[in-house]
């Protein structure tokens, strides 16, 4: 075979194309490795939403329930408690929940459904550890402005009695409600609301 | 046996191999301690390797089993407590004789022209090695081990937009479970071999530029000319026997200590294996401090030293990541006309100083509770180990400078 007459130009242009072509289906070559990351049937089974019953829970005590893996707190708050909340504000970063770390039928200033029934996820919103129920007023550890929290013994962030975070603390935002709703005056379901299932 | 090895050199370089790198690769005569610390590296990642192998005959990856089967390793086994007792002191091992191979490389200025990129790649066995370690800490499944998880993985998180989706692939799950344990598992028996490949690319790229030493000065650029060979750098010996000999010294002197921990500290007062971990992870129950362990805690004080703000904590994560990255533009942030420590100023002496210092101040504080005086002191470390590479350019440029001698010093 002589070299002449051939075209470089061509050739070339068919060697960028073969390796476009290569490169594209090397490209999706690698979906299933990456895809097959990602949580599996069962593990997004796992995460269906939960059921909790409310109808033991006294005044001031705090239920765990697990929903996709995550704690979630229940708490029944006292009418002191609620009222704590309407009260001093100043030292909260969001009082307000602006932040939306909440679904919007729970941004009010109890930041839940019934004002005395508190749902969150458990987990502190700076690097997921899981804050300590603290509901004493004024221990000797956190001071006599407390008037009862949650309080994460990693890097010591805190919040109120609604999860909203105090200000100067690591975590950057609110503890997070999940979406939920009353199956009954006794019965909450953790992760499906009005608008379905999270 | 001559024959063999000419059969063999007809098919293999294996001569050629053994010259080039072993016996007639000349390392210049002044090394001093501080050049024992690579080769001990490698015979840690070899120990690391095979420990490892070892345990996995025994370890199950599942989220009911690990923690009980290490237990069984510890208890069951024969000689498994020694095996297992050789890969975590060995974890911690691995970082002290990284941290002071890599100081050594600080000092002498190993890093600059025409080593920038052995640099490099050391620190991308740096961060490869840190990656092992992080994903081998899950695999005991203690608290520790889950709650450390749980906080690296949140870093992700934090990325804005794509954080949240990122780490739910990173876990494969909501939390950190057992489908998180199975990859970390796969991840952490992959990794060793890629390390393995870039301390390969490494000692080939050393053995391309050569041999820094004590005194900056290259060896190539010196006369020529030694008892060996007449081509030779006259300062060079062969590395072997000269240095494999001395290294087997270094090997000795750090079996003692090293095994000294495996038999006696193993714990090392929680230092090496912490106490939470004795505990079966509880995804229910945090642990009351939670601190990674010590070789990443200097970076770890870094992440908790910046306040979040803009409703968002990754602020933090980008100074640890930015923390590491610096590390690989220090060959062109240093501009002192000379390498070594020996002949550079008062100002990087003093900086290089407070930088040891500074980093073991960090690690302290990366390992203890947050407070306010704390978190000051912390945030004042992680200003000073970022000023001591960027203003790096300014101080080693303009202070004055030792004359160093055309040849190496003893």
């Amino acid at each position: 075979m002589s070299s002449q007459g051939v075209d470089l130009k061509k050739r070339r242009m068919l060697i960028t194309a073969t390796a476009g072509v290569g490169a594209v289906g090397a490209g999706f070559a690698l979906v299933p490795f990456i895809s097959y990351w990602q949580p599996s049937a069962r593990a997004k089974a796992l995460g269906a939403p939960e059921e909790a019953d409310i109808s033991k829970l006294e005044v001031g005590a705090l239920l765990r329930v697990k929903w996709r893996g995550k704690v979630c707190w229940i708490v029944h708050r006292s009418e002191e408690t609620l009222k704590s909340l309407k009260e001093d504000t100043a030292h909260l970063l969001d009082p307000d929940s602006e932040v939306p770390q909440q679904p919007d039928y729970c941004k009010n200033w109890h930041r839940s459904i019934k004002p005395e029934y508190l749902v969150a996820v458990g987990i502190c919103t700076h690097l997921g550890c899981s804050p300590t129920y603290r509901p004493d007023i004024a221990p000797a550890d956190l001071g006599p402005d407390w008037k009862g929290g949650f309080f994460c013994p990693c890097h010591g962030s805190k919040f109120d009695m609604a999860g909203r975070v105090f200000k100067g603390v690591p975590a950057p935002t609110n503890l997070v409600i999940p979406p939920h709703k009353y199956l009954s005056d006794t019965r909450i379901l953790i992760g499906e609301d009005a608008g379905g299932a999270a | 046996m001559n024959s063999l090895i000419q059969w063999i050199d007809e098919r293999f370089p294996l001569t050629k191999v053994w010259n080039e790198h072993l016996a007639q690769y000349y390392a210049p005569k002044n090394f001093n301690f501080w050049y024992f610390f690579g080769s001990l590296a490698m015979l840690v990642l070899v120990n690391q390797i095979v420990t490892g192998v070892w345990l996995t005959m025994n370890y199950k990856p599942d989220a009911n089993l690990a923690f009980a089967s290490v237990e069984y390793i510890m208890r069951d086994v024969n000689w498994g407590w020694l095996v297992r007792y050789l890969h975590s002191t060995g974890a911690s091992a691995f970082f002290i004789v990284i941290y002071l191979h890599m100081f050594r490389g600080l000092i002498y200025g190993s890093y600059r022209k025409p080593r920038e990129l052995l640099w490099i790649i050391g620190v991308i066995i740096y961060l490869a090695m840190m990656a092992t370690a992080f994903f081998g800490y899950l695999l005991p499944w203690g608290q520790m081990s889950y709650w450390g998880a749980q906080v690296i993985v949140n870093l992700f998180a934090a990325i804005p937009v794509v954080g949240e989706d990122l780490s739910i692939w990173i876990r494969g799950d909501y939390v950190i479970s057992d489908a998180t344990l199975n990859r970390f598992f796969a991840l952490h028996y992959l990794l060793p071999f890629i390390l393995a490949a870039l301390v390969f690319v490494h000692i080939v790229a050393l053995h391309k530029v050569g041999s820094n030493n004590p005194d900056g000065i290259e060896i190539k650029k010196g006369p020529k000319g030694n008892k060996w060979s007449d081509t030779a750098p006259a300062d060079g010996i062969p590395f072997h026997p000269y240095y494999s000999v001395k290294d087997i010294v270094g090997v000795a002197g750090f079996l003692i200590v090293f095994l000294a921990v495996v038999f006696f500290a193993p714990e090392m007062g929680g230092y090496f294996l912490e106490a939470p971990n004795f505990e079966p992870a509880n995804p229910l129950k945090t642990p009351e401090h939670i601190a990674p362990v010590w070789y990443f805690t200097p970076f770890y004080a870094m992440l908790r030293a910046v306040p979040s703000f803009a409703g968002t904590q990754v602020w933090g994560v980008l100074v640890m990541g930015a923390s590491i990255v610096i590390l690989f533009f220090l060959p062109w942030l240093d501009k002192s006309p000379v390498k070594s420590i020996r002949y550079k100023g008062m100002i990087s002496k003093v900086m290089i100083a407070l930088f040891v210092v500074d980093f073991l101040v960090l690690g302290y504080l990366g390992m203890q509770p947050a407070t306010p005086g704390r978190t000051l002191v912390a945030q004042i470390g992680t200003i000073y180990y970022f000023l001591f590479f960027l203003a790096m350019p300014i101080y080693s440029k303009i202070e004055k400078t030792k004359p160093v001698p055309e040849r190496v010093t003893k």
